[in-house]
């Protein structure tokens, strides 16, 4: 593309499990960048490959997989980096949200010394006094009223929407330029679940981060992503601007994603879904991955892999992109 | 009626009888440990009257068959058996639960290599395994100890590996790894904090095992030597003296008395750690 280097760019990453990969790929070459200030929105259904292909990214995949390809944070490369180097990003420049607030912290240390600890790991000669004013002001950045008695508790006296801010204070607490949020708001209610997007997008803001966030719900990423990259069986099917991809969605299965949403202002029928289950890790199908569930799909479908069509900063890998040949909804 | 029922509301669930009894035996156990020579009026060395003599005010428990006083031999020998069960206790938790940690955390040839130590081990007979080690060192009580942790270190290894390979899933290490923290801290902070409550209940119980597998070695003269007043070999002295029953009658009690103290206070210990019992 241009000169500049993205913050974060993925390129052909690739995760197979199995001796040999023999087991299948997870993740099929998925290529994605964001920037400081932008929030990427990754979304696809269970076991696309969204959190998998992420983790990989950081080296954190699952035992005996093989990640291949390239992931270049401030253009270092980090596939193959050793892993004490690697440590040293995660939490420091890179920090890490995870699903479910409620299984995420340690039961048995205090909220207090966990963010200390995170901001100790990688300032080694800080004093725990400091890093407990530092926590201090970390429960103050995410809203959490009276953080000087709250630091003093254990997370089990925490309600799921606390917690999660708390693994947000401590994802930031040493100013990373990158966060990723695999589903922050999945377990939460939806009225916390505003509330912690409101957290996310107020730390975008205010420390210019790179923000990718990985959801299974593309309203989440209506109001608060700027670009989308949809994932179907461990590959990018589509990415383009968020509000390029809802006004002309060029993936059949982005536009199922659309029309699954519930929409409170109509009354009329069901809730639309897209018939089927994603294909099982080495099962595909033969074509295009998702010929079976597809409303569209041609006999070409089943036998060919399509190209990637691009318009722009939108592209869509179909063999009928940007073709509303009938529509799905 | 409410006089009674009264305190029993206050009571919490896990404040059981049998925890209560438990602890009360325990007590009077390390009580004598500790002051043995100020509960007895005799020496339990000395020979103090006439031999095989039936219990008496003189002598509760009457006099063995070299005259000693029973009922004080007694009170000594929990300063034998009790030092010497904690100690191998707390020497097998050491051992095996380090071991134990190590080879669920690392996997792989780790995990391999101190497995199959645990299985070959644990492949023999306890008794039979701690009579040939005790005999292969030689008599004497700190003997039969040292052969005691090489039959009892496993049994933690086990249960410390399914602990750690139980926790090391859960998702606040994957948090913690996520948040740059090294191997060994992610092992020390957040892994074998949660690991140590099913271990600490069954060394409880185990305290009371080992004094009863103590006594079992004594008794067959691999462990205590004469005439150091310890429990198995005094109920051996008994056995021999088949019609004067007092001499084996209090070292049967005191073994009996302090391994029911420890299972009942290792009950507890179990229904008080059970979120459903709170």
């Amino acid at each position: 593309m241009s000169a500049h280097t993205p913050l974060f760019e993925v390129r052909d990453l690739r995760v197979a499990f199995g001796p040999g990969g023999i087991l299948g790929e997870a993740v099929r070459g998925i290529s994605l960048h964001v920037d400081h200030g932008e929030v990427l929105g990754i979304v696809g259904e269970s076991g696309s490959g969204k959190s998998v292909g992420m983790l990989a990214a950081l080296g954190l995949q699952p035992e005996g997989a093989r990640v291949s390809g390239s992931v270049r944070f401030k253009g270092r490369e980090l596939v193959g980096l050793p892993r004490r180097d690697l440590r040293e990003l995660r939490g420091s420049r890179i920090g890490m949200i995870f699903q479910d607030p409620l299984s995420s912290l340690n039961p048995v240390m205090t909220v207090g010394d966990q963010i200390a600890e995170a901001v100790r790991l990688h300032n080694r000669d800080m004093s725990r006094k400091a890093a407990l004013d530092r926590a201090k002001d970390l429960l103050a950045l995410v809203s959490i009223p009276q953080p000087d008695r709250r630091l003093q508790q254990y997370p089990h006296e925490f309600s799921g929407g606390m917690r999660q801010r708390v693994m947000i204070a401590m994802a930031v607490a040493n100013d990373p330029d990158l966060l990723i949020a695999d589903e922050p708001t999945t377990a939460l209610d939806v009225t916390v679940q505003a509330q912690i997007m409101d957290v996310l997008a107020d730390l975008k803001q205010r420390l210019k981060i790179g923000l990718i966030l990985i959801t299974h719900d593309l309203g989440v990423l209506a109001g608060h992503a700027d670009r989308v990259a949809v994932i179907y069986a461990g590959q990018v099917v589509e990415q383009a601007g968020v509000d390029d991809l809802f006004a002309r969605p060029g993936h059949p299965y982005t536009r199922g994603l659309i029309a699954s949403i519930p929409d409170m202002t109509r009354m009329d029928d069901r809730l639309f879904s897209i018939e089927g289950t994603p294909p099982a890790l080495g099962h595909l199908p033969s074509g295009c991955a998702f010929n079976p569930r597809c409303t569209v799909a041609q006999d070409v479908c089943r036998h060919l892999a399509p190209q990637t069509h691009v318009e722009g900063d939108h592209n869509a890998t179909c063999h009928f992109a940007f073709q509303n040949v009938v529509s799905a909804a | 009626m409410t006089a009674l029922s009264a305190p029993r509301m206050i009571r919490p669930r896990w404040l059981t009888l049998p925890l209560m009894v438990g602890v009360l035996l325990v007590l009077f156990w390390l009580l004598a440990t500790v002051v043995a020579p100020l509960m007895t009026a005799h020496d339990p060395l000395d020979m103090v009257g006439r031999r095989l003599q039936p219990p008496s005010w003189d002598h509760l428990l009457g006099t063995d068959a070299l005259g000693r006083d029973v009922l004080s031999r007694t009170l000594h020998g929990a300063r034998h058996s009790i030092p010497i069960a904690v100690a191998v206790v707390i020497l097998a938790v050491a051992i095996g639960a380090s071991l134990g940690a190590l080879a669920g955390f690392l996997g792989g040839l780790a995990d391999t290599v101190i497995m199959r130590l645990v299985d070959v081990t644990l492949s023999f007979p306890p008794m039979l395994l701690a009579m040939a080690v005790a005999a292969s060192l030689g008599p004497g009580l700190w003997n039969a100890a040292i052969a005691m942790v090489i039959v009892w270190w496993p049994v933690y290894a086990r249960l410390m590996r399914a602990q750690v390979l139980e926790v090391r899933e859960r998702e606040h290490v994957e948090a913690a790894i996520a948040s740059g923290a090294t191997r060994t801290r992610v092992l020390t902070r957040h892994i074998l904090p949660l690991c140590w409550t099913p271990v600490l209940i069954s060394a409880t119980m185990d305290l009371g095992q080992v004094i009863l597998l103590a006594a079992s070695l004594s008794f067959i003269g691999l462990g205590a030597t004469p005439p150091t007043p310890e429990w198995g070999s005094m109920i051996s002295d008994g056995a021999a003296q088949f019609y004067s029953w007092w001499v084996a009658l209090g070292p049967g009690l005191a073994i009996l008395t302090i391994v029911l103290g420890f299972n009942f206070i290792g009950d507890g210990l179990h229904d008080y750690f059970d979120p459903r019992s709170r």
